[in-house]
């Protein structure tokens, strides 16, 4: 199989390029970070990539592949166009290879206090949730903070300081979305800003890229949703 | 000079139980550092599946007393029945305590936490299934991760992500001071300095060569832990799941079974009920993963090969399986390219959880034997989680405990070290020559020109763990397995990496990681040899009895001329009765 890697060495001085490499593989029922393990392990050591789980819920392994965003262990080999070409997630910058610096990805997410806020004293159990009320955080809650969508987001690229990107808003609403929670209104204000929110236009990038079919564009339009509804 | 920082704690590995024991620490405003290899909620704990067990009682009646004899039974009596009723006792409160932590559990209708029917679980000491185990739909661990980092995040824990720690730093008199590290993404060497460090850093099935582990569970506190002189208790119990994905692994979790699923041979017989008349699909991992390498032996697999068995939950409608089981969906298509709602799942037993680890108490104090007795503190020492030998697991591991093991342990050793610290308020002064020793040990990857490499290593030595310390072993199988992995190990001062690059060498990870892989695999092999008997996940041909007269007592091996020592298993809980061995039937 041929591929086309994203190489940057930040030791040398010269610029990233991309760089061809051909392995026997058997691409049945295999998935692109399988490849990379294998051009690491048997063609060359010095590639860099980020994995763990490798079952595509730890979020490590984002990458651009053909031109898309994905997890590299839960995409297939086989169906791709060769040579399949492997580059970093978009817009952020690169540590090495395909490792990106995404501290300001983390920044985005710490800034939305993704964290439940109650401040009643904590009864002896449980506090109780309806089914209904829990239903409202699916598809919120399983965000694996892989950067796929925001850094498939083109608002995202012309504004990485101030706007949020989808996956920092996706947890925001999550915790607005709680029933449990008491800050609804904090949480709104702070979002409430032509940047941090008002800057996705809808393009529904994220929603197309995310690998866990999760829809980012739906949680924001419901958080707008709910500043029109507190204005009126 | 290499740079040095100063902490209250420093914490060892960023999932379930390193973040729980950072939480008490940070909310009691003391420094902490928690140093992760990775960003923590790519850790190992995200990968959980079926829920944390705890006797809530929310849909069958139930009892923390019923929860321990379970545990006891499902240890097969190696467990340490002081721990066991610690943990189960604590169960409750420590799940109510994540609920109001945010954590988004499934709910009844009533709206109380959801609970479903896990492997081992019975009510009224060995009676009908019960129904403990909470459950975040398939994806529990996903949810106790995050929640734990969110928490985390607000109790401002200092985060050293992307740190892979080295060494421990331990004076003369046995303090341990803190760890050397590495920055990976500078590739520089720090040192973490602290009155108080806990390890938390997970399992080590990348030993084998089919695991449900992620590629970062490679033992290295274990490995820590070995260099340091101290022993790894019960390193020969591996829990083999029953349902792994063949070839690539993938956990596939016993709540599929708890929700009605079931597994059969090729024939289409359900045939658990031949090897567990009364719990049938949902018996002790042990004696599942037992069932279906027998099934597969008799010829009775499926496949062209035969080489495993199918799981089936058609039946259980297409609404629950997404509603209940969407995670386990998703894996079953992209790695098995089967869709549950219409097709079996293949699953065969594939290399889970190390119930063996670093020696420590119910204060996640680190143990070991060294003047007056087999349980003296390792001053400055703690370990929780996976790596910890509590042993609340003992032989083999009932599922959903594993969870709660990380919150209860993680939570008591936060405790633990907040204690230490008052008592121990001055620091001690550092051994620059341990924190040399350290750097000379890592140094030794910037050689050239070495034969052979890190990946051939690892895959031989994981081919000789899996074919030769599997579900079942005999004398002759292991020792010709030790042969073998001898031999690799021989060949380990050979081996250098091309790469020699500072900033993010993935390759001197891999080459580290491979120094705390080969001890652990030595370590189960001896300790598998030694222990002539069958007890939970340890099954020797050979030796297919429990032997309680001899060997109900816990394995300490320490790497210095492969020495093995043995330690009496707890048979005295705190306050209860305790559980006599017996029989183990389900």
């Amino acid at each position: 199989m041929r591929f086309r890697i994203y190489r940057y060495d930040p030791e040398s001085i010269g610029k990233p390029r991309m760089q061809d490499y051909e392995i026997e593989f058997d691409p049945r029922g295999k998935k692109v970070l399988d490849a990379l393990i294998a051009i690491k392990d048997c063609l060359d050591e010095s590639l860099s990539f980020r994995r763990s789980c490798r079952e595509g819920v730890c979020g490590s392994d984002g990458v651009n592949v053909n031109g898309r965003n994905v997890l590299a262990c839960v995409t297939p080999l086989e169906g791709l166009k060769q040579p399949i070409e492997i580059r970093p997630l978009p817009r952020l910058p690169v540590i090495r290879d395909l490792i990106v610096d995404m501290a300001q990805f983390y920044q985005h997410y710490r800034a939305v206090k993704p964290y439940l806020i109650n401040l009643e004293p904590e009864p002896e159990n449980e506090r109780p949730q309806s089914p209904e009320e829990r239903a409202e955080l699916d598809g919120l809650w399983e965000c694996i903070l892989c950067g796929c969508c925001t850094t498939s987001c083109p608002s995202f690229w012309w504004n990485p300081e101030r706007f949020l990107g989808p996956a920092a808003l996706l947890q925001g609403y999550r915790f607005i979305a709680d029933s449990r929670d008491q800050t609804s209104d904090e949480r709104l204000d702070f979002l409430e800003d032509p940047y941090r929110l008002f800057r996705c236009h809808g393009i529904m990038n994220c929603v197309e890229v995310c690998p866990k079919g999760l829809n980012p564009t739906q949680a924001i339009g419901k958080i707008k949703t709910l500043l029109v509804k507190r204005a009126l | 000079m290499i740079p040095k920082r100063r902490f209250d704690a420093v914490i060892v590995g960023g999932g379930g139980a390193g973040l729980r024991a950072a939480l008490q620490l940070a909310e009691a405003n003391l420094k902490v550092a928690l140093i992760s290899k990775v960003f923590p909620t790519r850790s190992h704990t995200v990968s959980a599946q079926g829920g944390i067990t705890a006797a809530l009682a929310n849909v069958s009646d139930d009892n923390w007393h019923w929860h321990m004899y379970d545990t006891v039974k499902g240890s097969d009596y190696l467990g340490d029945q002081d721990a066991i009723e610690f943990m189960c006792r604590n169960a409750s409160s420590a799940v109510y305590e994540l609920e109001h932590m945010g954590l988004p559990f499934s709910r009844l209708d009533n709206g109380k936490i959801y609970q479903r029917p896990f492997g081992g679980q019975s009510q009224n000491y060995g009676g009908a299934q019960a129904i403990r185990t909470c459950a975040a739909a398939d994806r529990t661990g996903h949810a106790l991760l995050h929640t734990l980092y969110q928490r985390n995040i607000a109790a401002r824990t200092q985060f050293f992500d992307e740190f892979f720690a080295l060494d421990l730093i331990r004076d003369a008199d046995g303090y341990v001071l803190g760890v050397t590290a590495m920055e990976i993404e500078s590739g520089e060497p720090w040192v973490f300095e602290a009155r108080t460090t806990l390890l938390a850093t997970g399992g080590a099935c990348r030993i084998f060569r089919h695991s449900t582990n992620a590629h970062i569970n490679t033992g290295d506190g274990l490995g820590m832990v070995l260099r340091a002189g101290l022993p790894l208790e019960d390193m020969e119990f591996w829990q083999f799941h029953p349902t792994g994905i063949p070839e690539v692994g993938s956990l596939i979790t016993e709540g599929v079974r708890g929700e009605g699923g079931f597994l059969v041979n090729k024939l289409g017989e359900k045939f658990m009920a031949n090897y567990a008349p009364n719990a049938k699909d949902l018996a002790s991992r042990d004696v599942v993963s037992r069932a279906i390498a027998q099934e597969i032996r008799a010829g009775r697999g499926c496949g062209v090969h035969g080489d495993y068995v199918d799981l089936k939950i058609e039946h259980l409608g297409t609404e629950k399986i997404k509603a209940r089981l969407p995670g386990i969906r998703e894996l079953s298509m992209q790695f098995a390219g089967a869709d549950p709602i219409t097709d079996p799942i293949p699953v065969t037993p594939t290399a889970h959880y190390m119930m063996g680890g670093i020696p420590s108490n119910l204060h996640g104090q680190v143990v070991s034997p060294a003047h007056y007795g087999p349980e003296e503190a390792v001053p400055g020492l703690y370990a929780a989680g996976e790596c910890a030998c509590v042993s609340v697991h003992g032989a083999n591991r009932l599922g959903g405990n594993s969870l709660l093991d990380l919150v209860v342990f993680g939570r008591a050793a936060g405790m633990h070290m907040i204690e230490h610290l008052r008592e121990n308020p001055i620091p001690r002064p550092l051994p620059q020559a341990e924190v040399e020793k350290s750097m000379a040990r890592v140094a030794r990857w910037d050689r050239k020109g070495g034969t052979e490499t890190v990946a051939g290593l690892r895959g031989e030595m994981q081919r000789v763990m899996q074919d030769h310390c599997g579900v079942y072993r005999s004398e002759e199988l292991l020792l010709a397995g030790l042969e073998k992995l001898t031999r690799v190990a021989a060949r380990l001062p050979d081996a250098a990496i091309r790469d020699h690059s500072k900033h993010f060498n993935t390759a001197r990870l891999e080459a580290l990681e491979l120094e705390n892989l080969l001890p652990i695999a030595r370590a189960t092999l001896v300790s598998a040899l030694a222990r002539t008997e069958s007890r939970g996940a340890h099954s020797r041909e050979d030796h297919p009895q429990r032997d309680d007269r001899q060997w109900l007592r816990h394995s300490l091996y320490y790497c210095q001329n492969d020495q093995l020592d043995y330690k009496p298993v707890k048979l005295k809980p705190l306050t209860v009765e305790s559980f006599q061995p017996k029989e183990r039937t389900y």
